[in-house]
């Protein structure tokens, strides 16, 4: 964990009273409704179907057992008992009172926690890597960096009222895990042939209306310039970013427009006025940074397998199909990383209830150094596992329903709240997850298909990634209904892609069949078990697909596109 | 006449802002616009002094030749959640090192005033809703900062740790 100093902590104090002000200012009529919402969602504070939103940042994914703790309380005490895990490492609560916010945010930095630039057109939490530290392919722990670009961005003087939202990840491996390339800045770690650490600067990416992958301005800037490259980024998007069409208002649209070999010398410009500035890292900052994360104690001899794993691995079937999705390989060898699905059936994707909240907290208390991790895919890592222990800690999280054992699976879907709550929506995207869910409920059929990624959206603001999932499914709305466009072949990682659309949508009632043709297609078309639905994909194209999809025998399918 | 705080204190306003029909008063301290003091130097020499007010689109890069002697440059907010007068300022002083007095106008509030004078603003001509008490008080909101920015006013974080 990173911890704060005393100065971190007085920082988040000092917003927790100031919001307090603002929040009774409203409430007593001095500060007009259009003011105090553009300051609310500063504080992460939506306001929705329901309710009032609350999403609270997780830097870089990043959270103790106490915090944990403390967001079981919160979602008892000012929620239905329940929390939503985002796509950018954030939790989001559906039911505060605007009158508790300010309270419920004074809770959250009892423990170090806030929800400062959650929302609004401003710098948003910096994300990573849910692997950063453990991950064998990594190249440094980027988490550093991210918080020490956490504390650049808050309360930024300049960059708080931006022509729109602006959102940071890094990636300091060689699978990009953090879906760099949908970002406004993506930010991988590099060593430059000198072997000098540094970065390589992505710009422009995001997904919503017009989803754009993220344009490599700089290959490398060494690693002194972080801040000084980017603030050079920011000031000529708030500059010169669009301010009169909500919709053509992020950095992906000036960098567009301006080409981005004109954008790139805009920023190299404005970066040579500031880039010998106070601005530049100086030596120590960043070691002292790394200096302020806590270390687990390894001890690898002591956490290796006793012999347990391997027979249970053989003796249990059911433990070992958990085992087979649910593991990843940490960097030690005695350790392992353990996925906590939050994608059972019956459940929406990412909701965790308060008792299973207590009862994360515990475990990682008992098994993985008191912290745990939130996934960009909505699920979460017990990232410090000894191999000895992974046996009891998966019967205990089955106990919990936390033990699906689909990570990486058809039904490990993203999928955003959409009419169960958002005001936005055009489509129950819950729903369709749980159908997909019940026609796919065969783990041995999901372990056949693979590695695929699934992805939904209620309505073109792509909250849930459809436009980068291997399958993507968009909520658009037809004359009052719900209808389902469906796309193919996106992708966020390496391979970063836009999906193609398939062809005319899908009513509600046909889109969980229609996903089970594609993956009838795909069994039939790959070469091999090895090929993966992307692959296979890329390899055959969209013809067969759409040849199943909108044969004669799909007489539901619309006619027109 | 809208309600100044300068240098952290509720100010009598020295300066008559002017819009470009505006009769010109005769040996007072002016602010027009800046197609105006182009276009009139000749009447506006009668004024005492002259400041000149800027769109928040102007590139304070090009404009800096005309700028850098006058002793007041007012930055404007068409609408507070507009933020490129943030930018303007910060170039004005950190790059330029401005000296003279760096005034937001226009639709100027209460929650962001310490962060426009974390940018270099000095003066605050506050929209005429706004509470002069609570709008002093908020340029106190925080005692902190990460970012140096333009203004030194508030102890930095990062400094503070590099001296530890
Ligand atoms: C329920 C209330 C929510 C509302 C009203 C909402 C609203 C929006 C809007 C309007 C956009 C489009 C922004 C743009 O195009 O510039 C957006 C994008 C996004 N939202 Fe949400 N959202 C909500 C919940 C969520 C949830 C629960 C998640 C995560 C599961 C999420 C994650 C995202 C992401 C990742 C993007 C894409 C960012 C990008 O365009 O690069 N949102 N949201
Ligand atoms: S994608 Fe649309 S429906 Fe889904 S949460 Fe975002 S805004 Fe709401």
């Amino acid at each position: 964990m990173y911890r704060y100093d005393e100065y971190d902590q007085k920082l988040v104090d000092e917003r927790v009273a100031q919001f307090r002000d603002q929040t009774r200012r409203f409430l007593a009529g001095q500060l007009g409704e259009e003011e105090f919402r553009t300051l609310r969602l500063r504080n992460g504070l939506y306001v929705q179907r329901f309710a009032p939103m609350l999403r609270i940042a997780i830097p870089y994914g990043l959270i103790s057992s106490k915090q944990m703790r403390m967001l079981a309380h919160i979602a008892r005490k000012y929620d239905k008992g329940y929390g939503h895990f985002t796509t950018r490492q954030n939790i989001q609560f559906n039911w505060p009172k605007l009158e508790e916010v300010p309270d419920l945010l004074s809770d959250l930095a009892s423990v170090q926690m806030h929800a400062i630039q959650t929302s609004g057109n401003c710098i948003r939490n910096i994300t990573s890597d849910h692997l950063a530290g453990v991950a064998d392919d990594e190249l440094v722990d980027p988490r550093p960096y991210c918080e020490l670009t956490r504390q650049w961005s808050s309360f930024h003087p300049e960059f708080n009222w931006l022509p729109r939202k602006f959102k940071f990840a890094f990636s300091a491996s060689t699978a990009d895990r953090a879906a760099t390339r949908v970002h406004d800045i993506g930010v991988h770690i590099v060593r430059n042939e000198a072997g000098e650490l540094g970065y390589t600067i992505y710009v422009g990416g995001g997904l919503g209306r017009m989803p754009m992958l993220g344009h490599k301005i700089r290959e490398f800037l060494p690693e002194a310039d972080l801040f000084s490259y980017c603030e050079a980024i920011l000031r000529i998007y708030n500059l010169q970013g669009r301010r009169d069409n909500i919709h053509r208002a992020r950095i992906k649209v000036l960098v567009k427009s301006l080409g981005p070999e004109k954008f790139t010398e805009l920023v190299e410009a404005e970066w040579a006025q500031i880039k010998d500035s106070y601005l530049k890292l100086q030596a120590g900052d960043v070691e002292r940074m790394r200096a302020r994360f806590d270390v687990p104690a390894y001890a690898d001899e002591a956490a290796a397998d006793d012999g347990s794993f391997t027979a249970k691995l053989a003796s249990d079937a059911k433990f070992a199909a958990w085992a087979k999705r649910n593991l990843r390989k940490h960097v030690r060898p005695g350790y392992a990383a353990v996925f906590v699905s939050l994608k059972a059936n019956g459940v929406a994707p990412g909701d965790v209830t308060d008792s299973q909240m207590d009862a994360l907290a515990a475990l990682a208390d008992e098994f993985s150094f008191g912290e745990l991790r939130a996934t960009h895919d909505q699920n979460l890592v017990l990232a410090d596992v000894a191999k000895k222990d992974i046996h009891a800690l998966w019967q205990r999280l089955s106990e919990l329903g936390l033990a699906t054992p689909n990570i990486g699976l058809l039904t490990d879907l993203i999928c955003c709240p959409g009419l169960d709550f958002c005001s936005l929506a055009n489509a129950g995207s819950i729903g369709v997850a749980q159908d997909i869910f019940d026609r796919f409920e065969d783990f041995d059929y999901q372990h056949d298909i693979g590695d695929i990624k699934l992805k939904m959206s209620g309505c073109m603001n792509g909250c849930g990634h459809h436009t980068v999932g291997h399958i993507g499914i968009l909520g658009v709305d037809k004359s009052g209904e719900e209808w389902y466009q469906v796309t193919l072949g996106g992708s966020a990682e390496n391979d970063a892609a836009l999906g193609d659309r398939t062809g005319p949508s899908f009513s509600r009632e046909d889109i969980a069949p229609a996903i089970e043709k594609i993956i009838e297609v795909y069994l039939a078309q790959r070469d091999s078990e090895a090929e993966s639905f992307l692959a296979t994909y890329r390899r055959v194209g969209m013809a067969p697909f759409k040849a199943r999809l909108y044969d004669k025998a799909s007489a539901h399918a619309e006619a027109t596109a | 006449m809208s309600l100044l705080i300068r240098k952290y204190a509720i100010s009598a306003d020295d300066w008559i802002e002017l819009d470009d029909t505006a009769e010109i008063p005769s040996n007072a301290k002016i602010i027009v616009s800046l197609a105006r003091s182009r276009a009139e130097r000749e009447t506006l020499s009668a004024a005492k002094a002259i400041g000149v007010r800027l769109d928040n689109t102007e590139d304070i890069a090009a404009l800096w030749p005309e700028l850098q002697a006058l002793p007041l440059i007012a930055l404007s907010f068409p609408k507070y959640s507009d933020g490129r007068a943030f930018s303007q300022a910060r170039c004005l002083r950190e790059r330029y090192n401005f000296k003279g007095e760096i005034r937001a106008v226009g639709d100027v509030q209460r929650d962001q005033l310490q962060f426009m004078q974390r940018c270099g603003f000095d003066a605050f001509a506050l929209r005429a809703d706004q509470n002069a008490d609570e709008c002093l008080r908020a340029l106190g909101d925080f005692d902190l900062a990460y970012q140096r920015g333009a203004s030194e006013d508030l102890p930095n974080v990062w400094r503070l740790r590099r001296q530890a």
